[in-house]
């Protein structure tokens, strides 16, 4: 396996444990637009990881795409909580304990294979470009992977939009879908 | 400090993150706070798919795929979740989980 070099290996330890610090502080903040902001310095403290552990592509579109997720998430924060700036405290949970027993026991379960586990040893050649490693596999070799996400986006958009949608076709169509023209508040559309 | 070992320590921290998130996926009643515990849970998987790369199979894109399909996962995750909160609000008004159970079992 390659060492990681000095820097590096500090970087790592630093951002690995505010990762996980600040995922903790996700659930213990009052507020919930602090909590949107402490996953976004989770986000960002695995971007860094990511950086120094040489993958540079995967490190900045983990960052930026969680930076502007966290922005909308805010947005949402705001619109739909009750209680975003956390003025007064209060506890939004059910089944705490034994949320915290799964969430513990999964954690024990996995670090027990981690630690218990003999790791290969071995010294493969390294990427020069691990950009370009990752490129030319979803272009080649692992192009089916890069199918399915584009079709998955896709998918996303259409149902994303259909369900943002004020109103639906039992509006249009009423409840049992037999209108012969749709009841719309301006002309044009599908089936006219 | 051997490669071993810092791996090890890594995929620790990663599990910390799966643990933490799954704990407040199962625990928020906010909707929105759910969607953030499932948030975290991909970013333990991030972790230890950038992890499993260096150590493990860098000459391999495998590991590299892993993690674009989990960043894929999360933009997903919070569209979907998104738009759901959206229509459930608009509907009825619900923004927690408990006030959503017509599926329950």
């Amino acid at each position: 396996m390659t060492e990681l070099s000095g820097w590096a290996f500090t970087a790592v330890a630093v951002l690995g444990v505010l990762s996980v610090a600040a995922g903790i502080a996700v659930f213990v903040v009052d507020s919930m637009a602090r909590a949107t902001f402490a996953l976004l310095a989770s986000f960002l403290a695995v971007a860094g990881v990511l950086l120094a552990l040489d993958l540079v592509y995967l490190a900045v579109v983990t960052a930026l795409m969680m930076t502007i997720e966290m922005a909308v998430m805010a947005v949402f924060m705001i619109m739909f909580m009750m209680n975003p700036a956390g003025l007064m405290p209060m506890t939004m949970v059910h089944n705490a304990k034994g949320s915290a027993v799964i969430g513990a026991a999964t954690f024990v379960v996995l670090a027990v294979g981690i630690w218990t586990i003999d790791w290969p040893t071995r010294n493969p050649p390294r990427p020069d470009d691990s950009t370009r490693q990752l490129g030319e596999a979803i272009m080649g070799s692992h192009m089916l992977v890069m199918l399915v996400i584009g079709i998955s986006l896709f998918a996303t958009i259409l149902a994303g939009t259909v369900l943002a949608t004020a109103r639906g076709r039992y509006d249009r169509f009423g409840p049992d879908l037999d209108a012969d023209r749709p009841d719309d508040p301006v002309p044009g559309g599908f089936r006219r | 400090m051997t490669a071993e070992l810092v791996l090890q320590i890594l995929l620790t921290v990663a599990v910390a993150l799966v643990g933490v998130g799954l704990f407040g996926a199962l625990s928020q009643q906010s909707i929105v706070m759910v969607m953030m515990g499932l948030e975290l849970v991909l970013n333990g998987v991030l972790l230890a798919g950038g992890a499993a790369w260096y150590f493990l199979t860098p000459e391999l894109p495998d590991a590299q795929v892993l993690v674009v399909v989990a960043l894929v996962v999360m933009a997903v995750e919070m569209a979907m979740g998104f738009a759901v909160t959206v229509a459930i609000y608009r509907a009825r008004q619900v923004d927690m989980v408990d006030m959503a159970t017509d599926l329950r079992g």
